[in-house]
């Protein structure tokens, strides 16, 4: 088509091109795309529905109230209470660490730092943390923790979660704050208001939807996240005790849901995977569910 | 927060309070906030280099003790002092080819249609569900991948495929370690395209929408079809974003563990002679023998791998990135 010009000079008139063939080509690639499209959506509405249709069979109020079972003889009772609140707890304390951190250091990039050499280094080590695979990270928390003190810890995989956790909060406080207006944050301190009132007073709170989004996609995201626990807070078949101790959250191997169900549908007894696929539709629920939320919670909130 | 009431309510004026600002601590707030936020976003760089660091300390014993060997002999068998990772490898590249050859097709074609084919309503909701599965654990695939993808594929395409012409092309043929085809380094592949396929749609779509609406009219306006102008223009246009979509994926799927896990088959000790053949990628290797490992060089060789696919991430990321500086210059400056 580029050497139309050309030929056209050559020969006194354009090339002709029938647009028959090139309409059939056109008519093959928008119905070939509809079909892929299909496919996909298909493909990912059958996951959707197996997890569902297996899952549910698992729901019940012990699975909810009850420990993990001990005798693979068990074919009812039994549930996952245990290992959903060792989630729950490994997954707030990751968010205690790296939310506050990574908010802070998102400020920095875009009101600090914005464009000098350091920010842009921060940048760039984040884009890169962003993509190490989250067993990597699995492996720096035991080699920076459960190796040092001789045994596991949900504590370490709470390291390990609000390590993948870091950079992506504080990607996305940048890029939130950056889309709030700079008129705001000129009239702010044309007011006479110090900076750091400026930037949490005024800018945060006008992208605080945002914020609030970031932060909640990023606490779901790390809370279905199986490999970063498989050597850190490991699993266990009882309830956490307390903080210290052989059994508490910093002494020892804390029950996980994820890690659960790694061991679980890995296992021969058909009573323990149907429990996994029951912990598979409470991560989907939980993870979509909360998606949803926060999309019509705070849909204004994506503007900026 | 008292200043605030102060001057915005109190008796003296504006003057006076902006003079009150610059005299009280007011003045000790900003270098404190701005000190505070800088040590917050150097944590984020700091941790980068603790990670490598931490990496390479604990699998010295394995680097100093074990050596090229790691890389160039195929045997994992740590109760015999063998540590090699060669199957591994293959199998991590071999599961990362067939999700690509999969998946960025498929995520160019539906990122297409979502921008230029449909209703934007349509293509909104589409886009938000996609979206959203991209939010679905790896563990989940893993575990529809074991018990219903393994099942379908050893059941029925596997002894099909078998019977077909294809069956004696090798890298089909099945090789000596092959076990039914259902637990292969294919299921693997397939299950982490569609693992993959949501990251790499939601980025092109966002690229292929930069594309200046002017710009496609005119070559409407030329007479072109839709497809010419999605391949002469939009993707042209578009293409280094989209190559840094695929880089995404391609990262993903080398580094993803839970999915390939459960399903790759877990042979530590053979190369995979065909795409039937059950295998092993780094990350799975990792996840499945960890709390195997006893002796100190089983960790310290364990830890090595996790260090070896931390660099191999890290070279496809620089990778994309000069590529897209080159781009960027050749094209232009677009980003």
């Amino acid at each position: 088509m580029t050497t139309t010009v050309a030929q056209a000079g050559n020969t006194g008139q354009m090339r002709r091109r029938p647009v028959a063939g090139r309409k059939l080509v056109d008519r093959l690639v928008k119905v070939s795309s509809w079909i892929a499209a299909w496919f996909g959506i298909f493909v990912m509405g059958f996951l959707v529905y197996e997890v569902i249709k297996r899952g549910i069979v698992a729901i019940n109020w012990d699975f909810f109230t009850q420990p993990t079972p001990q005798d693979a003889t068990m074919t009812s009772g039994g549930g996952m209470a245990n290992a959903i609140v060792g989630t729950l707890v490994i997954t707030l304390c990751a968010a205690l660490m790296a939310i506050p951190t990574g908010f802070l250091g998102g400020v920095y990039l875009a009101e600090f730092g914005r464009n000098g050499r350091v920010a842009t280094m921060v940048r760039m080590v984040a884009n890169v943390i962003m993509g190490v695979p989250s067993i990597v990270v699995g492996v720096f928390a035991f080699g920076i923790i459960v190796k040092p003190v001789q045994h596991y810890s949900g504590f370490a995989g709470s390291v390990a979660l609000a390590f993948i956790m870091l950079p992506v909060m504080a990607r996305t406080t940048e890029d939130i704050l950056n889309l709030v207006p700079n008129e705001l944050r000129e009239s702010g301190l044309a007011m006479g208001a110090p900076r750091w009132k400026v930037t949490l007073g005024v800018i945060c709170r006008a992208a605080r939807g945002g914020l609030i989004t970031g932060a909640t996609l990023a606490i779901v995201r790390v809370a279905g996240e199986t490999a970063p626990l498989l050597f850190t807070a490991l699993s266990s078949p009882y309830w956490m005790t307390g903080l210290f101790g052989p059994g508490g959250f910093f002494g020892g191997p804390v029950a996980n849901l994820t890690k659960t169900m790694f061991d679980f549908s890995g296992s021969p007894y058909s009573y323990w995977v149907q429990l996994a696929w029951g912990g598979a539709l409470v991560i989907i629920v939980a993870v979509l569910g909360m998606n949803i939320l926060v999309r019509l919670l705070f849909q204004r909130g994506k503007e900026w | 927060m008292s200043t605030q009431t102060e001057y915005l309510a109190g008796p003296a004026g504006p003057r006076d309070a902006a003079k009150a600002a610059t005299r009280g601590r007011l003045r000790l707030g900003d270098p404190i906030f701005r000190v505070i936020a800088t040590i917050c976003g150097l944590i984020v760089a700091v941790s980068m280099f603790g990670l490598t660091a931490v990496l390479i300390v604990d699998s010295w014993p394995a680097i100093t003790g074990v050596g090229a060997k790691m890389l160039t002999t195929v045997a994992w068998e740590p109760s015999q002092g063998q540590y090699g990772a060669l199957a591994a490898l293959v199998g991590t590249a071999l599961s990362t080819i067939v999700a690509m050859v999969i998946a960025v097709p498929l995520a160019l074609v539906i990122a297409l249609l979502l921008v230029e084919l449909v209703h934007p309503t349509v293509g909104r909701v589409v886009g938000t569900a996609i979206e959203m599965l991209a939010a679905i654990p790896s563990i989940i695939f893993g575990m529809v991948g074991l018990f219903v993808v393994v099942p379908w594929l050893q059941a029925t395409v596997v002894p099909w495929l078998l019977n077909t012409p294809l069956g004696k092309v090798p890298g089909i043929k099945p090789g000596p370690s092959f076990a039914g085809g259902g637990l292969s380094v294919l299921t693997a592949g397939i299950v982490l395209a569609f693992m993959v396929l949501p990251f790499i749609t939601a980025v092109s779509r966002d690229v292929l929408r930069m594309v200046p609406q002017v710009t496609k009219e005119a070559g409407y306006g030329m007479g072109s079809t839709t497809w010419e102008v999605l391949r002469k223009i939009s993707l042209r246009y578009a293409n280094s974003g989209i190559v840094g979509a695929i880089f995404i994926g391609l990262g993903r799927a080398l580094g993803e563990t839970m999915a390939v896990a459960f399903i790759i088959g877990s042979v530590y000790n053979v190369l995979p002679h065909s795409l039937l053949d059950p295998g092993t990628t780094i990350a799975s290797l990792i996840a499945n023998t960890f709390s195997e490992a006893t002796s100190k060089l089983d960790v310290a060789a364990l830890i090595e791998l996790g260090l070896i696919l931390f660099l191999i991430t890290l070279a496809f990321q620089v990778l994309a990135q000069i590529w897209l500086r080159r781009v960027q210059r050749t094209t232009g400056g677009r980003a």
